[in-house]
This record gives C-alpha cells, sequence and structure tokens, in this order.
C-alpha cells in the first residue's frame, strides 16, 4: 500500500484512537500530577437537631479564589505515586532497614496497600491464566469428539458461564460458598469442622475468587479454541496417524502446534484481564481478604470524600502493570514480525 | 420495580385524599437521594407539586452522582437529600445555597431543631433523625433470665450464657463488613471509650490512642460470639440472621428497626420476641457507643432563583406536617417533622439523643477517616496483627490521603 493511500485509510481509525485512547490516558496522567488545593480551614458554630457546636469547616471564599487562579490545582509531581497509598517508597524503605528475614519484609510489605493488592492481582492473574486455558482447550477437545447432533447442545451450556454477568456469577457463588450456603454446608460436613468458613479464611477466599474466575473465563478460551480445531488440516492428522502416533502424540505434536498462535492469544487477552479483576472482589465482599488495583480506584473513588488525584495515580499504575504483563508477549510478536521480513 | 411503582402510587392516593394546601411551582425541581422508606415518601410527596416537572433520582449510590450532578452550571440536580456524614462532601465542593431567605418566606412550620447551620447560615432542613441501639430477643434474654444490657460488657456476658446454654451458637450480630460499616463500628466504639479522632482544632489524627486500642480489643471480644463470616456481613446481611433466629442481640440503625420483622416468612418466635432499646455504653463511659444522625435536604447552588425557590417549596411540600397523621409514613422513620408522635419503633432513637448520644463529626476530613479504618481494621479482626499496628496503619493511611487533598500540608 502507497503510503499515502494508507494515510487516508488509517486516519479514521487514529483519530478515534486519539481520542478515545491517547487522549484519556494524558488525561489521567495529567491528573496524577495535580492534587487539590490545600484546604483553608476555619472555626465556626454549627447547629443540628441536636445541638450547636463548635467545628471545623472549608472556608468557600479563600478556596475559591485559589481554585480560580488555578484550576487544575497544585501540582506535585510524582509525591501521589510515591506515597504510602501507591508505590509507599519511603515506607518500604523503612521495612527493607528493619527487616530481620525475608519473611518479615514480605509481611510487612503486605500491610501497604499497593503491595497488598499485586500480591493478590498477581497469584489470581498467573493460577487462573494457566488453569483456565487448560481446561478449556479440554473441553473443546471433548466437545469436538462428540457426535453433531449432541454439539450444539453441550456448546451453549458450555458458554453459560460467559454469558452470566460476572457480578450477578460471583453473588450466586459468593451465597453458595456462605456457611449456610450448599457449597459451604458440603465442606463443613466433609472437613466435620462446624467452624470452617470460606468466608473467614484469606486463602480458602483466594481459592474461591480463582476458582471463580476460572469457571467464568474457561468458556472463552474453549470458543476460541473450538474455532481453531476446525481448520486443524485431516491430512496431517492422518500422516500422523498412519505413522503410529497415540492419540496422546497426535495432540503434543499435531493439534497443540497448530493451536499454539490462539494460545498466545487467549493468554494476552486474559493476563490484561484478569489483572484488572474487579467484579469478584466487589461480589464476594471480599476486601477484607483480597483487593486489587481496579478495588483500589473504586474504593478511592467511592468514599465519602472522592480522591480523584490517588484513583488516577493507581490508574496509571494499572496501565504500566498491564505493559509489563504483556511485555515478553508483545517482544516476541515484534521478533516474528522481523524475522519475517528478513 | 413494580412494587416500587404500587407503593409510590399508594403515596400518591393518601396524598390525594388528604391534601389541604395545594403545591404550586414554576421552574424544574429535581432531587437526588438516598433509597429507604421514609426517603421514598419525601421524594413522591415532593412530587406531588404542580405547575413544573418534578424529578427524583432515589439510588443507594447517591453519594456517586450528587457532587458531579450539582457541579455543573446550571446543576442538574436542584436539591440533594443527605445526611450530616454527606453534606461534607457538598460543603467542600461548595455546591449548596444558604437557605436563610428561603426559610424567611416559605419556611413556616419548620422547628428551630430541624434548621441546619453552618458559619451562622441555613445550608440544610432536616426531616429525620437515626441512630444505632440495641435490638434483642426479649424471649431468648428471659430464658437466660438476664435484663437487656446497658453496657457492651453486659451484652457479651449475656452472649457467653445464650452460647454456653446451647440456646445459640453465635448469639451476637453486628454489621462489620470490612468497609465503611465496620469503621462506622468502630466509630461508636471509639466514642463510648471517650476517644476524639483528631487532635484538637487540626487535622492531625488521634485514633492510636488507649481508647482506640480499647475500642479494637471489644470489637474484637465481641466478634468471637459472631458468625465467623462477619467481615462480610452489612446491615442486610445481619438482619437477615436475626430474621432467621441466629441472633439474639445486636446494635442496628434506628431507621430499620421498624420493619426488621415484617418481612416475609420471619418465624414467629423472632417477631413475638423482637424488642429495642437505647444504645449501649461501655467501658464505664457516660456517653453511649453510638453517634446520632440526621437526614435533611439541601438546595443546589448553580441554579436560578426561581428553581431554588420551587425546591424549596416542592421539598416544603415532601415534609409538610400533615404526614405525619398517616400512620404508614410515621413508622418509617424518626421524624423531626412538627405533629410527629413517636411509634413503638422509635425507642431506640429516642433513648440515643436523651442519653446524650454525639453527632457523627461533621468535619470536611472525616470522610477520609471514615474510608482508612475501613480499609486497615480488617486485618486486626482477623487476628493478623496487633490493634496497635492496625491504628498506626489507619493513622498513616489517613494522613496520606489528607496530604492528598490538602487538609494537612
Amino acid at each position: 500500500m502507497k503510503h499515502r493511500t494508507f494515510f487516508w485509510f488509517f486516519l479514521p481509525t487514529g483519530l478515534a484512537m486519539l481520542l478515545f485512547i491517547a487522549m484519556p490516558i494524558v488525561s489521567v496522567i495529567t491528573q496524577s500530577m495535580y492534587a487539590p488545593h490545600e484546604a483553608v480551614l476555619i472555626t465556626v458554630e454549627n447547629c443540628t437537631p441536636f445541638a450547636c457546636t463548635e467545628e471545623t469547616t472549608i472556608d468557600q471564599e479563600a478556596t475559591r479564589e485559589l481554585r480560580d487562579a488555578q484550576p487544575l490545582g497544585r501540582f506535585v509531581g510524582w509525591d501521589i505515586y510515591l506515597n504510602r497509598g501507591h508505590l509507599a517508597v519511603a515506607e518500604v524503605a523503612e521495612i527493607w532497614r528493619s527487616a530481620e528475614s525475608w519473611g518479615g519484609f514480605f509481611d510487612r510489605l503486605g500491610n501497604l496497600p499497593f503491595y497488598r493488592a499485586m500480591a493478590f492481582t498477581l497469584t489470581y492473574t498467573f493460577v487462573t491464566v494457566p488453569l483456565l486455558i487448560g481446561l478449556g482447550l479440554m473441553i473443546a477437545l471433548a466437545v469436538n469428539s462428540l457426535h453433531r447432533h449432541l454439539k450444539g447442545l453441550v456448546i451453549f451450556f458450555s458458554l453459560l458461564p460467559m454469558i452470566v454477568t460476572p457480578i450477578v456469577g460471583a453473588l450466586i457463588l459468593f451465597w453458595m460458598i456462605d456457611s449456610r450456603g450448599i457449597i459451604g454446608n458440603l465442606i463443613i460436613y466433609l472437613s466435620g469442622d462446624p467452624q470452617l468458613s470460606l468466608k473467614a479464611s484469606t486463602p480458602l477466599m483466594w481459592v474461591s475468587l480463582i476458582v471463580y474466575g476460572i469457571w467464568h473465563s474457561a468458556p472463552f478460551a474453549f470458543v476460541v479454541f473450538y474455532a481453531g480445531l476446525q481448520t486443524l488440516p485431516k491430512d496431517q492428522l492422518e500422516a500422523a496417524q498412519i505413522d503410529g502416533a497415540t492419540r496422546l502424540q497426535q495432540l503434543r505434536y499435531v493439534t497443540i502446534p497448530h493451536l499454539m498462535p490462539l494460545v498466545t492469544f487467549v493468554a494476552l487477552i486474559k493476563l490484561m484481564d484478569n489483572f484488572r479483576v474487579f467484579e469478584e472482589i466487589v461480589g464476594f465482599n471480599a476486601s477484607a481478604h483480597a483487593t486489587s488495583l481496579s478495588w483500589i480506584i473504586y474504593n478511592d473513588l467511592s468514599g465519602e470524600t472522592r480522591q480523584l488525584s490517588s484513583a488516577a495515580a493507581t490508574s496509571v499504575l494499572t496501565i504500566i502493570g498491564v505493559a509489563i504483563l504483556l511485555s515478553p508477549v508483545l517482544i516476541r510478536t515484534w521478533r516474528d514480525f522481523r524475522g519475517r521480513r528478513v | 420495580m413494580f412494587l416500587k411503582k404500587l407503593a409510590i402510587a399508594g403515596v400518591m392516593t393518601v396524598l390525594t385524599g388528604t391534601t389541604a394546601l395545594a403545591c404550586e411551582i414554576n421552574a424544574r425541581v429535581s432531587i437526588v437521594g438516598n433509597e429507604f422508606p421514609a426517603i421514598q415518601t419525601v421524594g413522591a410527596n415532593a412530587q406531588a407539586c404542580t405547575g413544573a416537572e418534578v424529578n427524583t433520582n432515589l439510588t443507594a449510590d447517591h453519594q456517586q452522582i450528587n457532587v458531579p450532578g450539582m457541579q455543573g452550571n446550571p446543576a442538574e440536580y436542584t436539591s440533594a437529600i443527605i445526611a450530616n456524614s454527606s453534606i461534607v462532601a457538598l460543603m467542600n465542593e461548595d455546591v449548596i445555597r444558604p437557605l436563610d431567605d428561603l426559610v424567611a418566606k416559605h419556611g413556616e412550620g419548620l422547628a428551630r431543631n430541624q434548621l441546619i447551620t453552618i458559619n451562622g447560615e441555613v445550608m440544610a432542613v432536616a426531616f429525620m433523625a437515626n441512630a444505632q441501639h440495641l435490638v434483642y430477643r426479649a424471649d431468648v434474654l428471659e430464658q437466660i433470665g438476664v435484663e437487656p444490657p446497658k453496657t457492651y460488657e453486659e451484652m457479651l456476658e449475656a452472649a457467653k450464657m445464650i452460647r454456653e446454654q446451647g440456646i445459640m451458637e453465635n448469639p451476637l450480630g453486628g454489621a462489620y463488613a470490612a468497609g465503611w460499616n465496620l469503621a462506622q463500628e468502630f466509630n461508636n466504639m471509639f466514642i463510648g471509650y471517650g476517644g476524639t479522632f483528631f487532635k484538637d482544632g487540626t487535622a492531625e489524627p488521634n485514633v492510636n490512642t488507649e481508647a482506640g486500642v480499647k475500642a479494637l480489643e471489644m470489637m474484637k471480644a465481641l466478634s468471637e460470639y459472631m458468625n465467623p463470616d462477619f467481615l462480610t456481613h452489612d446491615s442486610n446481611a445481619t438482619n437477615a440472621e436475626f430474621r432467621a433466629g441466629n441472633v439474639a442481640l445486636m446494635n442496628m440503625w434506628g431507621s430499620r428497626a421498624a420493619t426488621l420483622t415484617t418481612a416475609e416468612g420471619v418465624p414467629q418466635e423472632v417477631i413475638d420476641g423482637f424488642a429495642i432499646a437505647g444504645p449501649m455504653t461501655v467501658g464505664g463511659g457516660d456517653i453511649p457507643a453510638s453517634t446520632l444522625w440526621w437526614d435533611g435536604w439541601t438546595v443546589a447552588k448553580n441554579i436560578s432563583d426561581e428553581e431554588a425557590e420551587a425546591t424549596f417549596i416542592a421539598m416544603m411540600h415532601g415534609i409538610r406536617p400533615e404526614l405525619m397523621q398517616d400512620e404508614d409514613v410515621r413508622t418509617q422513620a424518626v421524624w423531626l417533622i412538627d405533629g410527629y408522635e413517636p411509634t413503638e419503633a422509635a425507642v431506640g432513637v429516642f433513648a440515643a439523643a436523651q442519653a446524650g448520644t454525639v453527632p457523627y463529626p461533621m468535619l470536611p476530613y472525616m470522610g477520609l477517616m471514615h474510608t482508612a479504618l475501613g480499609n486497615e481494621l480488617s486485618d486486626f479482626m482477623q487476628g493478623r496483627e496487633s490493634a496497635e499496628q492496625a491504628l498506626a496503619d489507619v493513622e498513616a493511611a489517613y494522613v496520606a490521603a489528607a496530604r492528598e487533598t490538602g487538609f494537612l500540608q
């Protein structure tokens, strides 16, 4: 394609990307570097139905002057990124100096909101993604070997978890694992411990969230792999059979290599998705046990005092996190691309 | 949705039957507020005004939308229904107007204590009061032979007896869900032990104190008698436990007490044994371990004078004294409206007010403290860290947030 043609061809997409992707990111980065003005506080008398008291409030006139002079707020640079709510540089340095063992270091690191969220998010992402790919592949192979009359029905039921709205699915499972729910009761019966509760224990809550994550995402992997299986070249498979390959060897040396680009695709999408884990935590009321960066953003914005700058900084950190996670795959794709040209 | 419409329609018929005073307005009114029966009544009655459109948007997520919806010029919402915690966000952003002129012109019938004044200006009109207080099962307490507890120490003793006698495994309830609820229970207990959240006249935190440690230890002791899932139980889940007959004693919101046993399928012994008492004290203190709340309405700043006047008239219509003649409306809340006679469900909130319960602090930075408490206390409740460490974490999280928002330098 000529450069000129390409330019006109790409222009609408490019404009849309600029407007809906680049500009919001610039806006979020700007927001994260500005904080609200220092509040001008005054003491006044407030009267409520119960009593009159001396209380502190904001001096609106003085604050308005400050706001009019600098509508963006005060420039704080990287301060918000480095404070306790985010990277907590000073706190981490202090823990590093005073910790006596690795265990103690990680224990105290987990006390800081950002690192606590990262611990869960990374565990969740790296456990969920391989397992959901494996499960999706197994379902796809199983469905593919079914009789064609049965296929439609089985495909429909396999897709159900993906059709259910995430937060609704999470709530359903949340009630099932309640100590009075069906799964919770079963676990109590199996373990013989009446005090055992999935919701009260951090490790069990993590397991529940991960199980939910796999259950919810496996259909996506299944659909992609099932589509891939339809393009599996029959002659290669037959050649392998003639060479005496067992079913497992056919899978190992023919089917999986054929599906590999799709595995990369599913891994890429799901790494991104699971890094932003959120609905599960809200649906399971699990914030006492597990948090994520998305949950921190939600929490910053839903308090009585909204912390926009803090939420913006966490958003930028999320973008950076996703970029780091995807970098190995992206580098590989780029190398493949270069290799092909040479 | 259908039931809600039906309920609103019911209110409307009552209204058209009893209204003597017509309500005429000549500019748009748009109300945003929380969603519970008392507020729905106020909203539906404001909508009875004729002459211009009155919209309501009553939702549990009102706090997420009221500030953005009032920041524009003209503001989307001409009135926000808020409580003493949430008026602070509107004050901080300077989106509500003083009401003195409108009170003078249209405010006949308002009692002095309904006017919320800040710095000498009326900023909101309160219409109901709320507080957390004891809700208990009289039949269970009779069975173990104790009086309703007046202190949290007595509550613990009663809980121990109920468990030991095998009546209930987890006799205590409490809205201890991590986040807002858990922080609110800490606030109650902290105030009960005589704590103050901030150093005098500043935004410096003051919760890592003896009162804070004692408050946490009491909460931990109480939680031993709660359902092990207590960190996921908000008010709704706690009420469900009470309704199911699994809980004998709990600290619950007055606004929810009236309807606690009216849900479908509540066992007869729970309905019969259900009783309400005032809030409890703790650690030998005189001030109850609870906070007083009011709900009221405000008028937006960024609207025309006609719209402000129309809003004021419509909202006044929503809280007019004639409504207090309706039995159903009376039981919905502890109304501050002239002519209200307390129902049985109001006993707890009245006892709270009489016992000198302090109002929830109306400070610009209290919301940040509440958020910090909600995030940082669950580690202690799970036994993963000491009370001192948890409170140190709260202070550190609060300081970081307060520096960012400009309340601390």
